[in-house]
Parts: C-alpha cells; structure tokens; sequence
C-alpha cells in the first residue's frame, strides 16, 4: 500500500507537549518535513531556545544542542565554524529573538551566518503565562500590561524581517504565516529556502512565520486562526524581504 | 569538520613574551582553533595574538559583538568538538556568567581568560585581584565549578594555559586562567618546546550530525526533575574528583615558618620580595602560593600550618576575597591576617615586608 | 647575587620600549633572569613613555619597582620626573643631548651621554636610542655588546632587519663614547664612586 500521509522521518515519535491549538506543532512539522526533502537530517543540527519550544530536543530526530534563552544565533555561529558541513537551524520564539536576543540575531544577521533561523512569532511570551512581547500588537492584552499595549509606556512592536533585511545582504528572509492551507504551503516554501541559503553557501536564512497562542491570546484556536489574518497581517505584512536574487524560486 | 592546525612553527628559543601573549602562545601549542571575544583593556593583546595567529594555523578568529555572545559562540564551538578559547576582564567577564553556567551545565570544555583590571563596576585599567570571587565562585547561576588557574609569571601563563585546555577536555568543563593587568603587560622570558604540539582529540560526544547513527542531544535542561537531580549529583562528583586531584601550589621556606604570606598571582611576585627580605633579616617567615584557586590547595596548606604556623597573612590586591578560602583551609588553626585593597594600587615589597614585620611583632 | 632594576624613560617616539626589549634580550643571551615592564595606561596616550628592566641571576619577585639601581633618561622629563627614584649609589645615565640641566644628586653616578648629537653624526637621528643603549651597558656592565646585541634580530620587525648592523654601529658608538669618555664635557668626577654600595649588588 502506499503512503500518501504520515510523520516526517525527521521528526520522533514523542507526542507534542502543546496546548491544543498552538502552532508549533504545526512549525515543527514544516520544518521536519523541508529535512526530509532535502535529505540532511544526517547532518542537521537544530538549536532549541528558552519558551515553550524549550524541549521541542525531543521532536528533532537529528542532533540537537540546548541554547540560554536568546543565545541561539552566537551558539549558532561558533558551531558552524567548528562544524562547517552541518546544516544549523535556530528555533526562536520572539521573546527569545526579538527581545533578549536582538543583539544576538542582528549581528548574525549582519555577519550573513550561514545559518537558519526558524523565528515564530505569536507576540505572546507563552511559556511564561503571556506577558507583553516586543510583538505584542497595539492594544493587545497580555499579563503584563492588562489594559492593552500602549506604545507611550511600552514602545511598538517590532518588525524583525524587515528589520534584519535591512542589515544582512546576503540574506533571505520572509515572513510568512499558518492560519490556513494555502499559507501553511507557502511557509514549508519559505522554510525551505531558508535552509536551502544556507545548504547553498549562500547566505543567512530566516523565516518569520505568524502563530498562535490560544491559551494566552484567550480566544479557541480557530478565532486565533481569523485574528491572525484580521489583526496580525496588517500590522506584519507578508512577504520576502531579502535581497532579490535569493527569493525563493 | 575541525581544520586541523597546520602552518605555524615557533622560534625554537627563550622567547621575550608579554603575559597576555604567553597564554596565546599556550592556546595555540595546544591546539586550540576557536577564539571568540570582545575587545576589553587589559587582554587586548591577547585578543589581538589571536586575530593574528588562528588565521595562520587554520582556525577561526571571530569578534563578537559582546562577551555574552562570545562565550556563547565558544559554547557553540564546544558542542562541536573544537578548541576553543574566550577572554575578558572584570566588566567583560560578568557578562559571561550565564555563559560559564551553560558551558559548565552541558559539561562543555573550554577555556576562559579572566585579565584582571580594577573594580568594582566600570573601574579602571590598572591591575587588581578583584575577581577572584567571580571566578572561584562561579559568576554565574546555580550549582557548578569552573577549575580556576592562577598563574604568576610568563612562563606558568604559557604552561597552565596549555595544560587548561587538557583539563578542560578531562573534566568536560569550563577552566579559567586568572591573570591580571601586571601579568599581562609584564614581559618575561617563556621557553616553548618543552611542550609538544596538541591537536584536538577526538570527542565521541561532540555533534557534528548524526550521520547514521543515533541522534545527540547536547543539554542545559533537564526533562525531569529526577533528571535535573541526578545531573547535580553527577556534578558534585565531577567537582569532587577535581578537588582530590587538581589542587597546585608552591610553598617556599615554609618549613620552619611562623608566620606564612598567602598571597596568588602578580601579588605572589612581590609577596616574594618582602619575604625574603624579612628572611634576610632573620624573621621565620615563608610563603604560600596557590596555583589553583578552584580547587583551592586545602590539604597543602592545612598540612603546613599543622608543623607549626602560628600566624597566616593573606595578601590581595582586592578587600580579602581569598581569606575565606584560605580560613576554610586551616579550620582555625592559625591566626589569620589580610593585607590589601583592589582599585589598582600596586603594592611595594617594602609595604608588604613592613606588614609581616609588624606581623610577627605583636 | 646580581640584582638590577633599571629605569628607562623618555617620551613617546624615542623608542623607549624597544630599548627595554632589546635590554632584556640582552639578558637572556648573557643566561640572566630578567623582566620587563611597560608603562602602561592612560600614560601610553600621553607624551611620556617608561619601561623597567629587572635583571637578575636569581628568580625575580616584582617585576613593577619603585626605586631603580639605574635610570636611562632619554630627555629632560624623565631626569625631572625619575631622579629622586634612584637608590643612593645607583646611575644615572642622561641624555645629554636633550638634557639640559641633569639631576642634582650627590649619592649616584651622573653620566651624560649625547646620544642624539652621536647619531647626528652618523646620519641617522633614529638610531639615538641605540647610541644610548650603548651608554648604558657601559654602565651597567653585566650585559655586554655581543649579547645585546643579538638581541637586536629578536626586536626588530623582519622589514627593519637591514638597518641591524646601523644599529649595532650605533650601540658601538654610544660604549665608546663613555669608554674613551668622549664628548664628556661638564662629567663631574666627584659624583662617581661616592660611598654607597655598588649598584648591582645587594
């Protein structure tokens, strides 16, 4: 019989620890899948950051290293020098790479590391019970400022794609979301060539890709899935955002 | 894939050295192709061998854009099976705390130069013995040791940086090499090839892809309790075992000494002129040099007090910071002194000898 | 035992450092111990630059001093700054080319030394700090010109190799001139061998 759906090689058998509804799952199984098809999960090494995805070493099945939240892009760097032949992926909640790691990301960024970073963005810190994200949209709720962000107290929230565009030159880097079918397609797209930059010796891979947090958003999944396209898309358009000869064919 | 060192040959003679350049000259004789770091006075000269060297000899030099990032990258460099070196001073290596604690907590070895300058907060350049907390009692969270090396001349920068990076790889941890702004600047002559040229042994543990086997997991978290437990238990042990086996220290005319000058580091070069003036003199006094300061020499010192010490003078270019080390040694038995300030003054060997006179007097 | 620290300074662009270098590669080839310190810190940026020499054929304590056997001054400043850090009996060897008015102390040696006015003559201002270096091994006596001057290979950069035997012909001069005490006008014999210890010797 063939097998027309089932777990990507790349991925274990142990059962995700999310809450129903989050989109990491989702992100994970990308990202699992574009290993597959490009045939490196001998060689792939995945870095796990601080947040909910802080035990996500269980889902990879390749070799994985544990980073301090933020740090991911520099322990990056330094393995990718030690061990030029792997191919190395960040994953990055935006607590960790927009707010505690942005000198960590943004210099990376600028050396064009030739690394991948998987960047989710959901503008909630989650695993910490959903406080203010540098993401955070205007007037969102969070824990930390009950009555909604305000940019006077709080600042605005923080467009790291086009911001890192900006810096690295050799670079692709898209944004892109999961809140339905058709935009799921296009984000395994983006992650793709995200890794496939770095494959290439091309440049610094990035893939900022919306998600959400029911839990912490407070609304069921689905209404996540409609926030996002109502309220995150305008604020974070999407799109690739790197130099041109790098887009994604 | 680690490059392997290749091109650089060293003058085969006593080479004229500064500190800092005698430990890159150590680093590179053993092998070390990684250096990450951030510019900081008083280690730039070593940070500048480095940019010069590893590109000659296959490695990588790279400037981080903090030290934070660079003990990170170092971490990074580790988990990959390579040599891998970072350096700073007080403010610089405050920021690796959190570094030192996930190199020590994934049992990564590697090693890190701490050139003292004066403290505490921004401080200034002038040299001082400050951070010897910081670096013997961690800097960072939770419960972990780095081996803590405290040189005192050109020569024992060069061989006790060399002999770090062997540590390191033994104990699957983070050593520090404890110099300071006098030591770094000094120029002294180092003999080289009486050490033989390392490459890097291989690490069966290092990640560099799984390839077709098994997949590795490199940690700083545990997934259970049970595990976060054992793993402090297997560090106790680690830490134990360095402390049985890597205590070092010089002892000199101690042995019929009354009164013993404790003192580490460029303090220890001038502690050694004030003793053996007040020798000179007649007074019975010695000298207690600690080379490890994590594991501080326990035994050695406990000993020497026990023949008949009766007095111990801790000398520092910091507020005491070394008294606790040296009062836990010796359990009381001895009557324990300190003499110094850290905020870079540099102690004359008269300053010093006038103290153990009046030591010895009361 | 053989103990001596030495004190040269001058201001910045003399080639103090190189002095002190190429002083203590003259104490490793004569099989001595020996260290060297830079002035170092925010003096590094200003007009003075010193460094100290400690030689010895025993282990050397400190290698930072507060009172020197010799002091190489190479311009009016360091004579102004250092003097009264010579211990009594030691040496102070002036340049007297740009030293106007010398140390007034009874209790050390004062030899003065036209180093600048020397390597006038031969063409070659740069090479005044040799010429001087010159001097002071006359004085200090336990580092002769054939160690020192091997060191010279060790101190200079690659590029600057062609210009050894210049400087070795600089450091010749700079012995002889003290030797055959050329160009010695106003050397006052009465400061020499006053009644203290010989420098070098504790």
């Amino acid at each position: 019989m063939k097998r027309v759906y089932g777990k990507p090689d790349a991925m274990t058998d142990v059962p995700f620890p999310y809450c129903p509804g989050c989109s990491h799952g989702t992100i994970h199984r990308l990202i699992a899948e574009v290993i597959d098809e490009l045939e490196i999960a001998d060689r792939a090494i995945g870095i796990t950051s601080a947040g909910c995805s802080v035990r996500n070493w269980r889902q990879f099945d390749c070799d994985m290293v544990m980073a301090l939240h933020g740090r991911g892009p520099a322990v990056a760097t330094g393995l990718k020098r030690a061990q030029p032949e792997t191919v190395i992926f960040t994953y990055q909640g935006d607590g960790d790479m927009a707010a505690i790691g942005t000198g960590e990301i943004v210099h990376a960024a600028s050396r064009c590391e030739r690394i991948t970073v998987i960047y989710v963005n959901n503008g909630v810190f989650g695993a910490t019970g959903g406080q203010q994200a540098p993401t955070t949209l205007i007037g969102q709720f969070s824990t930390s400022y009950p009555t909604g962000r305000d940019p006077r107290t709080s600042g605005y929230p923080l467009k790291m794609a086009e911001m890192l565009a900006r810096v690295s030159p050799e670079s692709y880097i898209a944004r892109v979301s999961i809140h339905n079918v058709k935009n799921i397609i296009k984000a395994k797209k983006a992650i793709r060539q995200a890794f496939l930059v770095q494959i290439e010796d091309r440049g610094f891979g990035l893939a900022e890709v919306l998600a959400a947090c029911p839990t912490n958003w407070r609304l069921e999944p689905v209404r996540c899935m409609q926030k996002i396209k109502s309220d995150v898309i305008p604020y974070y358009p999407l799109g690739e955002f790197s130099s041109q000869s790098l887009k994604a064919q | 894939m680690v490059v392997e060192q290749s091109t650089y040959l060293a003058v085969s003679e006593k080479n004229l050295m500064s500190g800092n350049e005698a430990i890159g000259e150590g680093a590179i004789r053993a092998g070390c192709q990684f250096f990450f770091g951030y510019p900081i006075t008083p280690q730039n000269e070593l940070f500048e061998f480095m940019a010069q060297m590893l590109p000659q000899t296959g490695g990588t030099f790279l400037q981080s854009e903090s030290e934070l990032s660079g003990i990170n990258m170092v971490y990074g460099a580790a988990a990959g099976g390579g040599r891998c070196m970072t350096s700073s001073s007080g403010p610089g290596f405050t920021l690796m705390g959190e570094g030192l604690t996930t190199l020590a907590t994934a049992q990564m070895p590697a090693v890190v130069v701490c050139v003292t300058r004066a403290g505490p907060g921004l401080g200034r350049i002038a040299s001082a013995q400050s951070d010897y907390r910081l670096a013997t009692r961690g800097g960072g969270h939770g419960d972990y040791q780095c081996l803590v090396l405290g040189p005192a001349s050109a020569q024992e920068l060069y061989d006790l940086t060399y002999e770090a990076f062997e540590l390191a790889d033994r104990y699957r941890n983070p050593v520090i090499i404890l110099s300071d702004a006098i030591l770094g600047q000094m120029m002294e002559p180092v003999v080289t090839d009486h050490l033989p040229r390392m490459k890097t042994p291989p690490k069966e543990w290092a990640v560099r892809g799984k390839g077709t086997n098994p997949r590795k997991v490199i940690k700083v978290a545990p997934h259970t309790d049970e595990e976060l437990i054992d793993w402090n238990r297997q560090l106790k042990k680690k830490y134990q075992l360095m402390q049985d086996n890597e205590q070092r220290y010089e002892a000199l005319l101690t042995r019929d000494a009354e009164l013993i000058v404790v003192a580490f580091g460029s303090t220890a070069r001038i502690v050694l002129d004030s003793v053996l003036r007040a020798r000179n003199e007649g007074m019975a006094v010695g000298m207690f040099r600690p080379i490890s300061l994590f594991p501080y020499p326990q035994k050695a010192l406990e000993e020497i007090v026990r023949q008949g010490t009766r007095k111990l003078l801790v000398v520092e270019a910091n507020n005491g910071q070394m008294v606790q080390d040296v009062r836990l040694a010796v359990c009381g038995a001895a009557e324990i002194a300190h003499y110094g300030f850290g905020g870079g003054h540099i102690f004359s060997p008269y300053e010093i000898y006038r103290e153990i006179r009046r030591l010895g007097k009361s | 035992m053989i103990l001596n620290e030495i004190l040269i300074a001058g201001f910045g662009g003399q080639g103090i450092m190189l002095m002190g270098k190429l002083l203590a590669y003259g104490a490793i080839y004569k099989g001595l111990e020996v260290t060297f310190y830079p002035s170092y810190g925010p003096e590094m940026r200003g007009g003075t630059a010193n460094c100290t020499v400690v030689i010895s054929d025993q282990r050397i304590g400190s290698p930072v001093r507060n009172e020197f056997a010799y002091l190489m001054a190479m311009n009016q400043a360091s004579v102004d700054k250092f003097s009264e850090r010579i211990k009594p009996g030691g040496v102070i060897v002036c340049n007297a080319t740009l030293v106007e008015s010398p140390p007034e102390r009874r209790d050390v040696k004062i030899v003065k030394i036209p180093a600048n006015q020397i390597a006038m003559e031969m063409e070659n201002p740069q090479v005044a700090n040799m010429v001087a270096m010159g001097g002071l091994i006359h004085e200090l006596k336990i580092i002769s010109y054939e160690s020192l001057t091997k060191g010279l290979v060790r101190v200079l950069p690659q590029y600057r190799h062609n210009l050894i035997p210049l400087n070795e012909q600089a450091i010749q001069k700079g012995f002889e001139a003290l030797e055959k005490k050329l160009n010695l006008e106003g050397y006052d014999e009465q400061s020499k061998g006053t009644n203290c210890d010989q420098p070098g010797t504790v």
